[in-house]
């Protein structure tokens, strides 16, 4: 059994089975409950459970893979290109409304973790939760951070808001599709924009732009954060 | 037609270099990433590079980002004494301000935008 656990592609093949099946779940039930990641996560930690294999080997095998994260973060510029010359009439408002929620998110996490006395390393790891992993996590990981906490709220934060979204635009009374996508993408990111452009692909396109300029304001705003707390 | 995702590639890296490369020089905590996403948003913008020169790549690359996120996410057993403890207000932390940015991005864009968006709400 050691043996086969040694097989270096193992790790890889196991996570996009999984990851595959995820998919297919959430195709089948259209549930955001049912996200690939948890999904793909859940499975793996069974595997891991049921072989004994350790989380190290395992992350190991997954790095054949892994350092992906930064390149394909530098291609999110791509849509954000597209899609800013198309909005750009409506982009000082946009612009306007993602800066009021990154400020709003970080200060409203600082204080909770302050209010609460969380450990640094916890605080830390959860200040980013709003924003896209590939920008949280390494943001988080340079402050002391642990990135599996970091990636873990940033995941549910997506999908608390896309399972929650509906009824916060009701809630809000937020109407117009530019000022949905605003919301979607600035707190849930990637997970909230799929959801964004269920309500109309405008909403989708602004909140694809969002949650890339919710990203770069919170990298710019997180280190001068943690200097002052 | 899969030809033409390594010359893209090659652009694509290219911009990851320069990113990390300038995490190494500049001294600010920011991801190379970060950088690199920026300076392919302004060769876009300038038109140094086109759209159309890295784009299947790219929405290959970015629909690769979940995957990459489940082995990190695996970690959190490791991290459960950290969390254990907090857990009800930490699940607390993540709805109320899950709420609140959403409520406070939506709205501040909507009343700025009053005027052109009321027609197709």
């Amino acid at each position: 059994m050691a043996d086969f656990l040694q097989i270096t592609v193992l790790p890889l093949a196991l996570t996009l089975c999984a990851y595959q099946l995820g998919l297919l779940l959430q195709k089948k039930f259209r549930s955001p409950l049912l996200n690939p990641i948890l999904i793909s996560v859940a499975i793996v930690l069974g595997f891991l459970a049921l072989t004994g294999m350790d989380t190290a080997t395992y992350q190991s095998g997954m790095q054949a893979i892994s350092w992906l994260l930064t390149p394909a973060t530098i291609c999110l510029a791509i849509p954000l290109y597209q899609q800013f010359s198309l909005l750009k009439k409506e982009l000082p408002g946009i612009l306007a409304g993602i800066a009021a929620g990154t400020v709003a998110s970080l200060a409203f996490v600082a204080g909770w973790c302050l209010v609460f006395r969380y450990d640094r390393a916890l605080l830390v790891s959860l200040l980013p939760k709003s924003v896209t992993s590939a920008i949280g996590v390494p943001l988080a990981q340079m402050g002391g951070g642990l990135s599996p906490i970091t990636t873990t709220a940033i995941i549910l934060t997506g999908i608390l808001g896309s399972l929650l979204g509906p009824l916060f635009c009701k809630l809000f009374r937020i109407k117009t599709e530019i000022a949905q996508g605003v919301a979607y993408g600035t707190s849930a990111h990637v997970i909230g924009t799929a959801k964004a452009g269920e309500h109309s692909s405008l909403a989708g396109a602004v909140s694809s732009l969002s949650l890339v300029i919710a990203g770069l304001m919170t990298a710019v705003l997180f280190p001068l954060l943690l200097q002052i707390l | 037609m899969p030809m033409k995702y390594l010359p893209q590639f090659c652009i694509i890296l290219g911009f990851t270099l320069a990113g990390e490369v300038l995490q190494r020089i500049i001294p600010l905590p920011i991801p190379a990433a970060v950088y690199g996403l920026v300076l392919l948003f302004l060769a876009l913008c300038l038109k140094l590079v086109k759209a159309t020169q890295v784009k299947d790549a790219g929405s290959f690359l970015t629909s690769l980002l979940p995957l990459l996120f489940v082995s990190p996410t695996v970690g959190i057993l490791d991290c459960w004494t950290l969390i254990q403890p907090r857990i009800l207000t930490i699940a607390l932390l993540l709805i109320a301000s899950t709420c609140l940015v959403f409520g406070i991005g939506g709205l501040v864009t909507q009343a700025l935008g009053k005027k052109e968006g009321d027609g197709n709400g």
